[in-house]
């Protein structure tokens, strides 16, 4: 086996986007009110959705690429920009606080009957206008403090991938468990049933 | 009687776990992950040359997308479809597809749709500056142990908490 295939079509593209539709959906996370709650401590599904699929994922690609099935070294690993991508973070989770959605939850929130989301997709065209408009200004922030090319945290800190991704699942399993405390103390995860009243 | 009441959700490690597949899939389908907010982007660029041509050709962010042409040839338009047609699919057979306009009961219409208008600018100007979303940097950076999504979802999670109070009072 040799993948990464590089480009494998449209049809491919919306099977693969299915499944990724689908599994938030299925976990709640096309609804803004959930979406929120992650941020009062309320309901956890956000963190435990995405470090969940962060380790698995993560753990996959290793052991792929351990058989030889997988070109690690093909795939598309982000540059860090830090103050681009830290000051982006920040504005993600403001917007998401303020507005309900991330961009991928809120095309989620649309496809499941929720009209707000289309605002907020006007708003997001909107705020890359705004930034393409004002790129000039911005380029430098943008540019500042690259770090080394498609740096990985096993990169960074020495340690095998391997031993990152025991870390990362033990820090998911502590803050899964961290995080069942505040659900039961703060009025418990939101249902299904709850949303539709 | 017809049973109308909506199914509930997943537990979140199933579908974490079905979402860390799907993200491998990805991967190993184009090498890249999944992502959203290239879309968004992609639908600027062709609403601003179709608007304004010389503008969008003229603009330095805009013209580097502009090079990679229609939307409709873009992997991550087609991956939007799919998502679409995901989330179309898991609500309907679950029962939870409701058409509504999803707030707080603190706030109005009115209130709400500012709020997700301001909330969407924050978020598009945001993901244009991280070079990437939610998706398309800290799930998809994260999975290949990328430094940047760590950094993204660090200062993610930090904006939210501290903006607590504000939503336990809009949501």
């Amino acid at each position: 086996m040799d993948f990464p295939v590089h480009n494998s079509g449209p049809l491919a593209m919306v099977i693969a986007g299915f499944f990724f539709g689908y599994f938030l959906e299925v976990s709640g996370l096309g609804s803004p009110r959930k979406l929120t709650a992650q941020f009062t401590l309320r309901d956890w599904s956000v963190f435990k959705v995405m470090f969940t699929a962060i380790v698995v994922a993560a753990a996959g690609l290793w052991l792929l690429s351990a058989l030889g099935w997988l070109h690690f070294d093909q795939l598309k690993i982000q540059t860090t920009f830090f103050w681009a991508m830290a000051l982006g973070g920040a504005l993600l989770g403001a917007g998401m606080a303020i507005g309900g959605y991330c961009p991928g939850t809120s095309v989620v929130g649309l496809f499941s009957g929720r009209l707000d989301a289309v605002i907020f997709m006007v708003g997001m065209m909107l705020g890359a206008t705004v930034f393409a408009i004002n790129f000039d200004g911005i380029k430098g922030l943008y540019l500042a403090a690259e770090g080394p090319k498609s740096q990985t945290l096993s990169v960074l800190t020495g340690l095998p991938a391997w031993l990152i991704i025991v870390l990362l699942a033990a820090l998911a399993v502590a803050g899964f468990r961290w995080g069942a405390k505040f659900e039961s103390r703060r009025g418990g995860v939101i249902s299904a049933k709850e949303l539709s009243e | 009687m017809k049973n109308t009441e909506p199914k509930n959700f997943w537990h979140p490690l199933a579908a974490g776990a079905g979402l860390g597949l799907a993200l491998i899939g990805m991967f190993l389908l184009t090498g890249h992950g999944l992502g959203a907010n290239g879309f968004f982007v992609r639908l600027v660029v062709w609403l601003g040359d179709t608007i304004n041509p010389l503008w969008t050709e003229a603009n330095a962010f805009l013209k580097t997308y502009l090079a990679k042409g229609h939307p409709v040839s873009d992997w991550v338009s087609w991956e939007i479809v799919g998502v679409a047609l995901g989330a179309l699919v898991g609500s309907v057979t679950a029962r939870r597809f409701q058409l509504k306009f999803e707030r707080g009961s603190g706030i109005g219409i009115g209130m709400r749709s500012a709020l997700a208008l301001g909330g969407g600018v924050l978020t598009g100007f945001g993901a244009q500056l991280a070079r990437g979303c939610t998706s398309g940097l800290g799930l998809s950076g994260g999975a290949t142990l990328a430094v940047a999504a760590f950094i993204f979802l660090g200062t993610f999670f930090a904006a939210g908490l501290l903006l607590s109070a504000f939503i336990r009072r809009v949501w």
